[in-house]
């Protein structure tokens, strides 16, 4: 059976959920009406991303010119190995997000709430990663994340609470400098080569003098460092992330860093492929782990420590980057994939966790692998797979990562192999203790635990819903009534994702194989540039195009 | 190519006005100072067109005679996102004063309370007892 050639619909991963958005913003009363849009909308775009990758692995990238201009002059959207695969990795994690945080709000019973604005403002977070991860120039490249960065504003401070508007002005100050930067360093780029179009520049940038190079170059790292969240640009971070809600915090901990590191990738292979930053890179990545993992160990409350954890793992991908080399970047390529399922999953179970047993806290929690066994399995799986045990994917990708580390042979990168060994110990480390406080003592042994945990405790696990602890006013879920503690769907779609991460691990060799290529392509740096300028018969000779 | 020096002025003074109220805590200079690196964001911009003057595509006539029409583009966009993004902050500024009466970046809670923890946990860093098995009494 031959597929389809998908790839001229790739706008359309961009338009519908714009489209969904609106939609469900008229239709902000209704809530049924809401979430079935929402939904649907996500499931056809990740049916089509699919489609698109298969496409692509079969065929190699492809370009699609928007209004039929001819390239460089218009808006080109590439689809090519590594864009699928993010494409397709995002919108599973950004689905089953999704199905997990409408249970959430159904079962919390607030169809008229806040909430209202979630979804048109989730689409849009979702329109604006699929634009970054299709754009084919810098300035589309910048609107992307404009959108989805708008987007991850209103989420961050939903319901407006104190502490989600101060966690929330850190993160827009933030957010807006590093696009300021972004912009200036567009500017700049604009007037040294007169284009913005990426396939354009690649063959226009390296023409330049070598300082030129250097400084545009570092001006756009600086601001892909910001929203990548690389040390010593990542400490807005771990101060803004663990507020929102739970369903935000794992979205925005999948997804938004990724995007960073995407552009990261884009801007190494593609645009600046000769002028070497390899060792400032080396240090930042050495950096970025040990500093974020040294920041997790300090801290208890699990979704605090789960983003430094987050932003020290960013440190793998950077090490895969600046070893330039073929397997390095194949490595870096499966980790991001893997990370993006792995962290999001884990964030997902805290939230899950915190509706057990009233708090994230570590130190107040406990009993939980007696009273959610279930639970205890859907944190254990991630956990492991993210201090990269044997055989999941985590161990995978930093074995990868290692490998190219000693192909390497500088003594940096021998530095860098071990950093990565000794983080990954110390997260094996973090997880471990949230284990053993969490799920595997007794909750009497917890200090201050929840009255829900303690009613769940000396009820056996029979704690269905929050009528347990309606008398206890302490208790954060003391008002919630008859909600139930754990509806199906978000437990299901959590089992989903850790399943999604497992199967990582079950077809690593394809996907291994799909980076490896997706990573000759990137160095090759032709196909790309052949989709965007090449030949295309479509475009009529007065847009500027040649013709059939 | 040559530069204007009166955009170039206007920006600079635009940056350093912008940074210098960046580096303040009380939130609505922080908002001043974006929307004037903004603004001077948009000037490099079209600074970056080459000289000005001519009007952008006029029929089919030379491109020596016409401005650059890309960077006027860019800079409209550009002002439609910092425009939307002023709006949010004026929201969250307004909701920030509405909650705790201050105009300031508030320090994080949470970030002060683990600086000030010892480091030391009682259950995990409790001197070990010298007596290894617990079997010991149970022999006797």
């Amino acid at each position: 059976m031959s597929l389809p050639d998908l790839t001229p619909l790739a706008p359309l991963a961009v338009a519908l959920p714009f489209l969904a958005a609106a939609l469900t913003f008229v239709l902000r009363r209704h809530a049924v009406a809401q979430r079935i849009i929402s939904i649907g909308t996500l499931a056809v775009v990740l049916t089509l991303e699919c489609l698109m990758l298969a496409w692509v692995w079969g065929h190699g990238a492809s370009a699609v010119l928007i209004g039929g201009w001819a390239p460089p002059f218009g808006i080109s959207m590439v689809v090519d190995e590594f864009s699928a695969l993010m494409l397709v990795v995002s919108s599973v994690v950004s689905f089953l997000v999704l199905i997990y945080a409408t249970s959430q709000g159904s079962a919390d019973g607030d169809a008229d709430g806040p909430v209202s604005v979630f979804f048109p403002s989730y689409l849009i977070l979702v329109a604006g990663v699929s634009n970054a991860f299709l754009a084919g120039d810098l300035f589309n490249l910048y609107v992307g994340f404009e959108i989805l960065l708008t987007a991850s504003y209103v989420l961050l401070t939903l319901g407006g609470s104190k502490e989600r508007i101060r966690a929330g002005t850190t993160y827009v100050v933030v957010s807006v400098l590093s696009s300021l930067l972004f912009l200036i360093a567009i500017a700049m780029i604009y007037g040294a080569t007169g284009t913005v179009n990426l396939a354009d520049l690649a063959g226009k940038l390296t023409e330049l003098a070598p300082g030129t190079q250097t400084v545009l170059h570092l001006m756009l790292l600086t601001a892909f460092g910001i929203k990548a969240a690389v040390f010593p640009l990542s400490f807005w971070l771990p101060d803004s992330y663990p507020t929102a809600p739970a369903p935000v915090t794992a979205v925005f901990a999948g997804l938004l860093t990724k995007v960073g590191v995407y552009a990261m990738v884009r801007t190494e292979t593609l645009l600046f492929p000769h002028d070497n930053v390899d060792t400032l890179l080396m240090w930042v990545a050495l950096l970025t782990m040990l500093v974020g993992i040294l920041g997790a160990v300090a801290q208890s409350d699990i979704k605090r420590m789960l983003s430094f954890t987050l932003t020290s793992h960013i440190g793998f991908m950077v090490f895969g980057l600046a070893l330039n080399s073929q397997l390095g970047l194949a490595a870096t390529i499966y980790y991001v994939a893997h990370h993006i399922v792995v962290q999001t999953s884990l964030f997902l179970v805290v939230g899950l966790m915190e509706r057990r047993a009233g708090t994230a806290d570590a130190n107040r929690l406990g009993s939980l692998a007696a009273l959610a066994p279930v639970l205890a399995v859907l944190y254990f799986v991630p956990a492991m797979n993210l201090a990269g045990i044997p055989p999941l994917s985590g161990f995978l990708g930093k074995l990868g990562l290692l490998q190219a580390g000693v192909a390497d042979g500088g003594w940096l990168a021998w530095v860098l192999v071990g950093a990565s060994l000794v983080t990954s110990l110390l997260t094996l480390l973090v997880v471990a203790r949230v284990w053993n406080k969490a799920f595997w003592r007794r909750a009497e042994d917890a200090e201050n635990p929840d009255p829900l945990l303690l009613a769940a405790a000396n009820e056996a696990g029979a704690v269905r819903t929050y009528e347990a602890v309606a008398a206890f006013p302490e208790s954060r879920f003391s008002d919630r009534g008859a909600t139930r503690v754990m509806p199906s769907v978000m437990v299901w779609c959590t089992g989903a994702l850790v399943a999604v991460g497992v199967a990582l691990t079950v077809f690593a060799g394809p996907l291994f194989t799909f980076a490896d290529r997706a990573a000759t392509h990137l160095r090759e740096r032709a196909p790309y540039i052949e989709a965007v300028l090449g030949h295309h018969p479509e475009v009529s000779p007065e847009r500027g195009g040649a013709g059939s | 190519m040559s530069v204007n020096v009166t955009l170039l002025l206007v920006m600079a003074v635009l940056f350093a006005a912008g940074i210098y109220q960046l580096t303040e805590r009380s939130l609505t200079r922080v908002l001043l100072g974006i929307v004037l690196m903004g603004n001077a964001v948009n000037l490099l911009i079209l600074a970056m067109g080459g000289v000005g003057g001519a009007p952008p595509i006029v029929g089919d006539g030379e491109p020596s005679g016409q401005s650059d029409p890309l960077p006027q583009a860019l800079i409209l966009t550009a002002i439609v996102i910092t425009f939307a993004v002023t709006a949010f902050m004026l929201g969250i500024i307004y909701r920030s004063w509405w909650l705790s009466r201050r105009d300031e970046i508030q320090v994080d809670a949470e970030d002060l309370r683990v600086a000030a923890e010892t480091g030391f946990d009682p259950e995990d860093d409790k001197e070990l007892p010298l007596e290894t098995t617990e079997f010991v009494e149970g022999e006797k």
